[in-house]
C-alpha cells in the first residue's frame, strides 16, 4: 500500500466527468510524476487527490486514512502541502513573511523549518525581505515550495512547477525536488515537461482523456517505445 | 399562464389598495397616491433599465431626477428679461468659456497620449485658467441677476414654453449628466460607478441649492405654470358646474378630483410609452446583447462585444428616463424646492421599489413602483398606530413613549431598509421575477 | 518680515491646522473603507453610518457621564466614553456581518450584491441612529476648549494674526497617530495581522495555507468598528454630531481611500491628507493672506476663494474622477493590505 493513494477516481467539475476510474499513488520518500498531452486531466487529477473537486466515485487514502470528504483546508492538517500553478505566493508580503504564512497552522519549530527551506533554497535567505511580488519566476517558484513546506508535509503536491521558467531553472527545480524527496516526503507532481519529469521520478502516470493509459516507473517509461513515441516527441 | 395570472392578480390587489384608500380616506387622496404611484413607476423604469438590463448600480438617482426637476422650472418659468439685461450676456459668456475650457482640456488628454503624466498636468491647468477667465465674468452677473427683485425672482427665469416640454428636456439633461458620469466611471470596477454616481447627485443638488441665479436655491420657484385647468377656472366655468351637478358632487371636490384625474391620464400615457418602449427593447436584439452582457461580461468581451460602450447607452438611457420622471414631478408639484431632494426618497425608495418588484422585468418595476409609494404614503399613518399601540400601556407623559411616538418617521428608513435586505436575501428576484429565455 | 510671519501663521491657523485634523478624520475613515475592501472585497457604503453609530453610543455614554460629574477634567469626556461606543459598535457589525453579508460571502456574490446590501445597512443603521437620537445637531464637547487661544498667541509673539489650537483638533492628530501606529504594528508584526494580509493579497492561497477565513473577517470588521467609531468621534467633537453629515461624508471617504488605491491602508492615510487639504485650500477665502504677502495697492478686492463652502464636496468629486481617469488603482495602486 502507498502511502497517499486517489483510487478510481471519477468525477468532474459539475458538468461531465473528467477524470474516469483514475487512480494515482506515492509513496514516502518517492517521486511521481504525473504526465501526459493537454486535457488529459492531470490537474484535475491533483486537484482531485486535494479535494477541490467532489469526486463521483473513487476515495483518497493518506496513510490508510480516508480523506475523501475532507476540505482541502483539513487536508493541509493531515500533512499535505499543495503548490498551485499559478498565484501561489503572496505578491505583497515578503519572502519570509510568505514562509511564515505556510507555516499559519503550526505553533511550534518554525524558525527551526524556516531555516531548513533557506538551506534547501540559499537565494531566499539573501531576499528574505523583499516583497514575493519582485521576484524572478524561478525564485518565485521556489517561494512557493518553500511556502508548502512550511507545513512540513508527508506529502508535497507540485502542479506544474516549471511553466514558464528557463530550462536552467528547471534542471535546479528539479535537483531541488530530488533533495525534498530525500528527506522522506512523497512528492506528487504534474509536469508539462515530461521527458524531465520522468528522468527523476520514481514512478510514472500517464494520462489520457482522464484515464490511466500507462504506469511504471519512471525509467520504463522512458524506455517504452510506445510511450516515446506518443508522449515523449520520439 | 399562472405566472400571468399571478401577475395580474398582483395589479389588481394594487389597484383594490388604491381604492381602498379612495373608500376609507378620501378619493383626491386615493388619486394623489396614484399620480405619485405613475411617477414612481416611470423612475423605476429609469432603474430597472440600469439595474435589470446591464447590472448598473446607480446610487445616484437622486441627482438625475433632480436635474429633470430643474427642466421644469428652465422651459415653464417666464424670462426675467430685467434679470437677463442685468447678466444674461456674463452667464452665457462664462458657459462659453467654460465649454472651450472643457473642449480644449479633453483634447489635450485625449490627443497628447505620447506625453504621460505631463498632458495630466496640462488639461488641469487649461482647467483651472479657464475657470478662473469664466469667473470673471461670472461673478458680475451672478450679483446682477440675484439683485433682480430677489424676493420674487432673482433668477434668470426660463423660457416660458408649455411644461409638457420640459418632460423631454429633463430627460435630455440627465442623459447629459449621465453620459458625463458614465464616461469617467464605466469600465472600471463596478463600485466606481456606484460611488461616482453617488457624487455626482450630492453636487447636482448642492448646485440647485446654491445657484440662485438658476433655479433660485433654496428660495424655490413655485406657481409652475400646470399642463392640465386649475380648480378655481373650473369651478367657476358653467360647463363644469352642471357636470358636478349631475354627478351629485360638491363643484369644489369633483374640481380637484378631475385635476387629479387629468394628470393621472398624462401621467399614465407616459408610463404606457416608456413601458412600452422598454419592452420592445428588452425582447430586441439589443437587449438580448444586454442581458448576455450583464451575465457574462467576459464572454461577451471575448465575444468582441464593446461592453462599456453598450453599459454608456444603457446608463444613459435609464438615466433620461429617471429625469423625464424628474420633471413631471416637478409638474405635478407645480414647484421647484431643491431641498427636497433627500437621497432616502429619491435614490434608495425606488430601487427598493425595482428590487422588491423584480429587477430586471418592466412590469414588476412598474408594480413596484406603485406598492412601495403605497407603503411609503401609508407608513407613517399605520407607524404611528403601530407605535400608539406599543406604548399604550405606558403613561400619557411617559418620556420614552413620547420619544417612540416622535420618532415614529424615523421608522420609514429602518422599514425600507429592512424591506431591502429581506427581499435581497430571500426573494432576490422580487415579486414579478425576469422571464428567462 | 513681520507680515510674512503674520501670513504664515494666518495660513497655519485656518489651513495647515484645520487641515491636519480633517485629514487625520479622513485617513481613521478610510482606513475602514479600505480594510472592508482588502478583506471582504466591497466598497462599504454603511461605513458612514457605522461612524454615526459609534459616535452616538459614545455621545449617550458622555451624557451619561457627565450627568454623573465624571469627567477627564481638561480633556473631553468622550475620550472615556469611547471605548463604550467601539464595543457597542463592534457587537452592532458582527451583527450586521451574520445577519447579512455572511449570506452572500457563503453564496459567492457578486461585488455589487454586497454593494447593495451594504446600502440596505446604511439606510437601516440610519434609521437607527436618527430613532434614538434625533435628526438634530448634538454637541458633546467639553473640558477646556483650547490648547491655545489666539489672543494668547498673539500675546505670546505680538504678531497680529492668532492661532488657536482647539483641544480637539490636538486630540484627533494625536488619537490618529496613535491609531495608525497601532494598526500597522498589527498588520506587519502579529501573526493574525499578517494572515489578514496574506487573505487580502490572496485568499485562496491564504486558505491553502490553513488561514481560518471566518477569523479574518472577524478581525476585519473588529477593525473596521473601532476606527469608523474613532473616525465619527473624533470628527464629531471637532466640527458637531449631525446624522447627515455621516451620509455626506461618504464621499470624501471614498475619495480618500480610491486615490490611494482601495485595500491599501497606506493609501487610505496618504488619500485621507490629500482630500482633506485639497478641501481646506479650495474653500479658503485668501484675500487677507495675499495681502500680507502684496505690495499694499495690489491688495484684491474679492474674497480670493477658489470654492465656495458650499461645494466643498465638488473638490472630492473632482479629485476622484481625476484618479479614475488617470490611475484608477491609486497613487499606491490597490489591494494590497
Amino acid at each position: 500500500m502507498s502511502y497517499l493513494i486517489g483510487e478510481h477516481m471519477t468525477g468532474g467539475y459539475g458538468g461531465a466527468d473528467i477524470l474516469h476510474d483514475c487512480t494515482i499513488a506515492v509513496d514516502k520518500g518517492e517521486i511521481a510524476v504525473v504526465v501526459g498531452p493537454n486535457g488529459a486531466g492531470k490537474s484535475t487529477a491533483m486537484k482531485a487527490i486535494f479535494g477541490m473537486l467532489s469526486l463521483r466515485e473513487g476515495r483518497v487514502l493518506i496513510g490508510d486514512e480516508d480523506i475523501t470528504g475532507l476540505t482541502p483546508q483539513a487536508r493541509v492538517l493531515k500533512g499535505m502541502g499543495f503548490v498551485p500553478q499559478n498565484n501561489n505566493v503572496f505578491t505583497s508580503m515578503t519572502v519570509e513573511e510568505n514562509l511564515e504564512m505556510g507555516a499559519f497552522i503550526r505553533e511550534h519549530g518554525v524558525a527551526e523549518t524556516m531555516q531548513q527551506v533557506f538551506e534547501l533554497f540559499p537565494v531566499l535567505e539573501e531576499k528574505r525581505r523583499q516583497p514575493a511580488g519582485e521576484l524572478s519566476g524561478g525564485q518565485r517558484q521556489q517561494v512557493a515550495i518553500g511556502r508548502a513546506l512550511m507545513t512540513r508535509p508527508e506529502v508535497l503536491m507540485l502542479d506544474e512547477p516549471t511553466a514558464g521558467v528557463s530550462p536552467i531553472v528547471m534542471d535546479e527545480l528539479f535537483d531541488r525536488v530530488i533533495e525534498i524527496a530525500r528527506t522522506g516526503i512523497a512528492i506528487l507532481m504534474v509536469e508539462q515537461n515530461a521527458k524531465q519529469a520522468l528522468n527523476i521520478a520514481d514512478t510514472g502516470f500517464v494520462l489520457v482523456q482522464g484515464r490511466n493509459r500507462y504506469t511504471d516507473t519512471g525509467a520504463a517509461l522512458m524506455a517504452d517505445p510506445e510511450v516515446r513515441a506518443a508522449f515523449l516527441g520520439g | 399562464m399562472i405566472g400571468r395570472l399571478k401577475n395580474f392578480g398582483l395589479f389588481a390587489v394594487m389597484a383594490l389598495l388604491i381604492a381602498l384608500v379612495g373608500f376609507m380616506q378620501s378619493w383626491s387622496l386615493a388619486l394623489a397616491i396614484l399620480n405619485l404611484c405613475l411617477i414612481s413607476a416611470v423612475m423605476a423604469l429609469g432603474v430597472n433599465i440600469q439595474w435589470g438590463y446591464a447590472g448598473l448600480f446607480n446610487v445616484g438617482v437622486m441627482g438625475f431626477a433632480a436635474l429633470g426637476g430643474l427642466a421644469g422650472v428652465v422651459i415653464s418659468t417666464p424670462p426675467v428679461a430685467a434679470a437677463w439685461s442685468a447678466g444674461g450676456f456674463g452667464i452665457i459668456a462664462s458657459l462659453v468659456i467654460a465649454l472651450i475650457t472643457i473642449i480644449i482640456s479633453v483634447a489635450i488628454y485625449s490627443r497628447l497620449k505620447g506625453a504621460g503624466i505631463l498632458r495630466v498636468w496640462a488639461a488641469v491647468l487649461v482647467a483651472i485658467a479657464g475657470y478662473f477667465i469664466a469667473r470673471i465674468f461670472f461673478e458680475p452677473a451672478v450679483d446682477a441677476i440675484e439683485a433682480v427683485e430677489p424676493a420674487k425672482t432673482g433668477f434668470l427665469g426660463g423660457f416660458g414654453l408649455p411644461i409638457i416640454f420640459a418632460w423631454i428636456v429633463g430627460g435630455v439633461f440627465a442623459a447629459g449628466a449621465a453620459w458625463v458620469v458614465g464616461k469617467i466611471s464605466l469600465g472600471l470596477r463596478s463600485d466606481y460607478l456606484a460611488i461616482a454616481t453617488l457624487g455626482i447627485s450630492e453636487i447636482i443638488v448642492a448646485m440647485l441649492k446654491n445657484e440662485d441665479w438658476l433655479a433660485r436655491g433654496v428660495k424655490n420657484v413655485s406657481g409652475l405654470p400646470r399642463p392640465v385647468p386649475y380648480e378655481i377656472n373650473l369651478q367657476r366655468s358653467e360647463w363644469f358646474q352642471d357636470w358636478a351637478n349631475s354627478m351629485g358632487v360638491s363643484t369644489v371636490e369633483f374640481s380637484s378630483i378631475f385635476v387629479k384625474l387629468c394628470y393621472a391620464g398624462l401621467f399614465a400615457s407616459v408610463l404606457l410609452i416608456v413601458l412600452w418602449l422598454s419592452e420592445r427593447a428588452l425582447n430586441s436584439p439589443w437587449g438580448r446583447m444586454m442581458r448576455a452582457i450583464r451575465d457574462n461580461e467576459t464572454a461577451a468581451n471575448a465575444m468582441g462585444k464593446d461592453v462599456t460602450s453598450r453599459h454608456l447607452q444603457v446608463f444613459v438611457l435609464g438615466s433620461a428616463v429617471i429625469g423625464i420622471a424628474g420633471a413631471m414631478l416637478t409638474t405635478l408639484d407645480g414647484q421647484f424646492t431643491p431641498a427636497s431632494y433627500q437621497p432616502l426618497r429619491f435614490t434608495f425608495l425606488i430601487w427598493v421599489m425595482v428590487i422588491v418588484g423584480g429587477s430586471g422585468n418592466n412590469w414588476g418595476a412598474v408594480l413596484g413602483g406603485f406598492l412601495i409609494w403605497f407603503f411609503w404614503v401609508e407608513a407613517e399613518p399605520i407607524g404611528l398606530w403601530l407605535m400608539d399601540t406599543i406604548t399604550s400601556g405606558m403613561a400619557e407623559d411617559n418620556a420614552l413613549r413620547l420619544h417612540l411616538l416622535k420618532s415614529a418617521a424615523h421608522m420609514r428608513l429602518m422599514t425600507m431598509g429592512l424591506i431591502l435586505l429581506l427581499v435581497l436575501r430571500f426573494t432576490p428576484s422580487g415579486l414579478i421575477p425576469e422571464r428567462r429565455r | 518680515m513681520e507680515d510674512v510671519l503674520n501670513a504664515i501663521v494666518l495660513i497655519t491657523n485656518f489651513l495647515i491646522v484645520p487641515g491636519l485634523a480633517y485629514g487625520s478624520q479622513l485617513a481613521l475613515g478610510a482606513l475602514g473603507i479600505t480594510l472592508v475592501y482588502g478583506i471582504l472585497r466591497f466598497s462599504n457604503f454603511a461605513h458612514g453610518e457605522t461612524m454615526a453609530f459609534g459616535t452616538m453610543i459614545t455621545i449617550l455614554v458622555t451624557w451619561f457621564l457627565q450627568a454623573r460629574g465624571v469627567g477627564l477634567g481638561p480633556l473631553p469626556t468622550a475620550l472615556l466614553a469611547l471605548p463604550v461606543g467601539i464595543a457597542a459598535t463592534i457587537v452592532l457589525v458582527l451583527l450586521t456581518d451574520k445577519w447579512v453579508y455572511r449570506f452572500y460571502r457563503n453564496q459567492k456574490s457578486p461585488p455589487v450584491i454586497f454593494l447593495i446590501a451594504s446600502v440596505g445597512v446604511m439606510f437601516l443603521m440610519n434609521g437607527i441612529v436618527r430613532f434614538v437620537i434625533g435628526p438634530r445637531d448634538q454637541t458633546f464637547t467639553d473640558g477646556e476648549r483650547f490648547i491655545i487661544t489666539a489672543r494668547e498667541f498673539k500675546q505670546l509673539s505680538g504678531l497680529r494674526e492668532g492661532l488657536a489650537i482647539k483641544t480637539t483638533q490636538g486630540i484627533t492628530v494625536i488619537t490618529a497617530i496613535v491609531i495608525v501606529i497601532a494598526l500597522f504594528w498589527f498588520l506587519n508584526q502579529t501573526r493574525t495581522g499578517k494572515s489578514m494580509r496574506a487573505y487580502s493579497d490572496n485568499e485562496d492561497l491564504a486558505l491553502l495555507s490553513g488561514i481560518n477565513p471566518d477569523k479574518v473577517v472577524m478581525v476585519a470588521w473588529i477593525f473596521t468598528a473601532i476606527l469608523a467609531t474613532i473616525a465619527g468621534t473624533l470628527y464629531g467633537l471637532d466640527k458637531s454630531f449631525k446624522p447627515f453629515v455621516y451620509l455626506q461624508i461618504l464621499l470624501p471617504l471614498f475619495a480618500s481611500a480610491i486615490v490611494g488605491g482601495l485595500g491599501n491602508p497606506l493609501g487610505a492615510i496618504a488619500g485621507g491628507f490629500v482630500v482633506a487639504f485639497s478641501e481646506v485650500s479650495f474653500t479658503f477665502a485668501y484675500r487677507k493672506f495675499l495681502a500680507y504677502l502684496l505690495p499694499e495697492n495690489w491688495a484684491p478686492e474679492g474674497l480670493v476663494q477658489l470654492l465656495s463652502t458650499d461645494y466643498k464636496f465638488a473638490v472630492s468629486f473632482v479629485i476622484l474622477v481625476l484618479v479614475l481617469l488617470v490611475k484608477p488603482t491609486g497613487i499606491f495602486s490597490g489591494r494590497a493590505l
